[in-house]
């Protein structure tokens, strides 16, 4: 297998695998967790609790408690700021719109590229930042699994390879490409059975925590 | 055939200057992307060479190859070194036919056993010969016989150096490539549908200049010419850049010029010489006229996918294969899903309340 072979593998049949996994594994997920379902709520309703979940979705993130973030103000900062970079690289890139555009039959405007370069260094400036804490701050040093590091690898390659691919930095560009859709479909497949799955099921969690102190009345 | 002339006298004999032989030795160097100190090496080595025989075999292929050498504009000094090489053997130039032509391979092959150049055009069906047949002889008979004495082989074309067209899914011929077939020789391959005059004549004088093969990318393509990415040399580029794409071929995009990359251009992964080379005496070249590159001088490029789909968009229909996920997920899931209420209301009925009475007791 040459490394347009290898190319046309990973865009096609393979890209095919991972997907199936990938919403497969997902569907599977969703089921378990809302077929699980919750306790009746016995208490009278003191308000509304599906628009404060809703709303919980949305304040959860903006809200910066700044007394009960003190110790944990890197991690905040850190993860608000590679999230941001990873997400600009993913959607906002010429290339990955088409992707997207292939699937759900409509796109949106892109960046020019140095603005997506940039953000793609900061996700792995960042990303490298936050596992070198990982691994010498005692608590979270303690509190990591051999899956952290794991899922962490699993988001780098993408962005590493990603960056390769576009500076054609060590190998062929082809070869690179191929390298960097493979690292995408590790991604997709190992997504729906570990702690990635939280991109998700953030919103769910959210959801139910407003839901729950709406219906107790929980004045915000 | 047997013409003992060096390539200098026979240039000289044909009417070509000095000034206009060295001056394609400089372009041949720069090309190569040689020092201008190697120009003199050059014009030595060629002027010493002696006539190399060459034997073109021409298998499954349309002769754009040879279309493409023999149209470069007339008369190019490329042109008059391709006529100074010894063409012992050319299925479709030759003036010969039928019994002579057999005769003519064979005597090119016996005088120079060992020291002709072989260049083949079109790929060899393996899956079944009667595909393509010279006079009754199969493309993979008479190949393997011609390569015995070959001092290297030239692979022209995408088809002869990975298969090409004749190659493209679902390959009803077995189409095969020369180096699937040939493990023993040193083999250039010159692809592309068709590969640049230019670079077809100037492999042939790298080769005649060194005595060796040229450096290979991991393809067997000539860095010299195959190592520049379409894509980094095109004048385009900066559009790319910038976000700025045609998105048909007639919208203000396209008529201002902007980068080819969502209308499928596959010049990213395209490794050739036609950005910098172009085509035509150097007026044109595809992207210039307007359409993306094909990738036609890359393996597969007939199967990348479609020449009008983005080189990111996946070739399947993932939107389809979500379908499936979805589908067997919910089945699945909802089973799962069944089971883990069952294990919880199991759970529930298994579990044995106690009182504050069982508990005294206990004590």
């Amino acid at each position: 297998m040459n490394e347009v072979d290898f190319l046309l593998w990973v865009r096609g049949p393979g890209l095919a695998i991972a997907s199936i996994i990938f919403v497969l594994g997902m569907t599977v997920k969703m089921f378990e967790i809302f077929m699980l379902g919750r306790k009746k709520n016995l208490a009278e309703l003191r308000g509304s609790g599906i628009k404060e979940g809703f709303r919980t979705i949305i304040t959860r993130s903006g809200h910066v408690d700044t007394y009960s973030t003190r110790n944990t103000r890197f991690t905040h900062i850190a993860g608000w700021v590679f999230h941001i970079g990873l997400f600009t690289a993913i959607f906002l890139l010429a290339p990955h719109i088409e992707v997207f555009k292939s699937i759900v039959g409509f796109a949106w405007p892109a960046l020019p590229t140095p603005i997506i370069d940039f953000a793609t260094v900061i996700a792995m400036i960042t990303m490298l930042a936050m596992l070198f804490h990982r691994i010498t701050n005692p608590v979270l040093k303690y509190l990591s699994t051999g899956q952290d590091f794991v899922v962490w690898a699993l988001t780098f390659l993408p962005l590493l390879t990603g960056y390769m691919a576009y500076h054609h930095l060590f190998f062929s560009y082809t070869l690179v490409l191929g390298l960097h859709i493979l690292s995408v479909c590790l991604l997709l497949v190992f997504f729906p059975f570990t702690k990635l799955t939280h991109a998700v099921t953030l919103f769910f969690a959210r959801w139910y925590n407003g839901m729950m102190a709406g219906e107790k009345g929980v004045q915000q | 055939m047997a013409d003992d002339r060096t390539l200098a006298e026979m240039l000289r004999a044909q009417g070509i200057t000095r000034r206009g032989f060295l001056k394609f030795c400089a372009t041949t160097a720069s090309m190569m992307a040689l020092s201008p100190a190697m120009v003199p090496k050059i014009a030595a080595a060629l002027e010493n060479a002696r006539r190399p025989s060459v034997i073109w075999l021409s298998f499954q292929e349309c002769t754009g190859c040879t279309e493409s050498l023999t149209r470069s504009h007339s008369p190019t000094i490329e042109k008059l070194i391709f006529d100074v090489i010894s063409l012992d053997h050319h299925h479709t130039l030759m003036a010969a036919s039928g019994e002579a032509v057999d005769e003519a391979l064979n005597e090119a092959m016996e005088e120079n056993f060992g020291k002709y150049i072989l260049i083949v055009d079109g790929s060899i069906p393996v899956g079944n010969p009667a595909y393509s047949t010279v006079s009754g002889i199969s493309n993979l008979d008479m190949l393997k016989h011609a390569a015995e004495g070959a001092a290297a082989i030239v692979s022209v074309g995408t088809c002869a150096a990975y298969g090409g067209l004749p190659y493209a899914s679902p390959n009803p011929t077995g189409a095969a490539s020369v180096e699937d077939i040939i493990k023993d020789k040193p083999i250039i391959n010159v692809p592309g549908c068709p590969p640049i005059p230019v670079v077809i004549t100037g492999v042939l004088a790298q080769f005649l200049t060194f005595g060796k093969i040229p450096e290979l990318d991991s393809l067997g393509r000539p860095m010299a010419f195959y190592g520049q990415n379409i894509h980094d040399r095109c004048y385009r580029r900066p559009f790319y850049e910038r976000g700025q794409f045609a998105e048909t071929f007639d919208d203000e995009g396209a008529k201002k010029g902007w980068c080819l990359f969502k209308l499928g251009c596959k010049g990213p992964i395209t490794y050739n010489a036609c950005a910098t080379t172009k085509w035509n005496e150097g007026t044109s070249w595809p992207v210039e006229s307007g359409h993306g590159c094909l990738g036609c001088s890359q393996p597969n490029f007939w199967d990348m996918g479609g020449f009008y789909r983005a080189l990111s968009m996946p070739t399947v229909d993932l939107a389809n294969k979500a379908g499936i996920g979805l589908a067997a997920g919910a089945a699945i899931g909802v089973a799962a899903g069944a089971l883990n209420r069952g294990k919880k209301a199991k759970a529930v009925r298994e579990h044995e309340t106690v009182t504050v009475d069982d508990l005294e007791k206990g004590a």
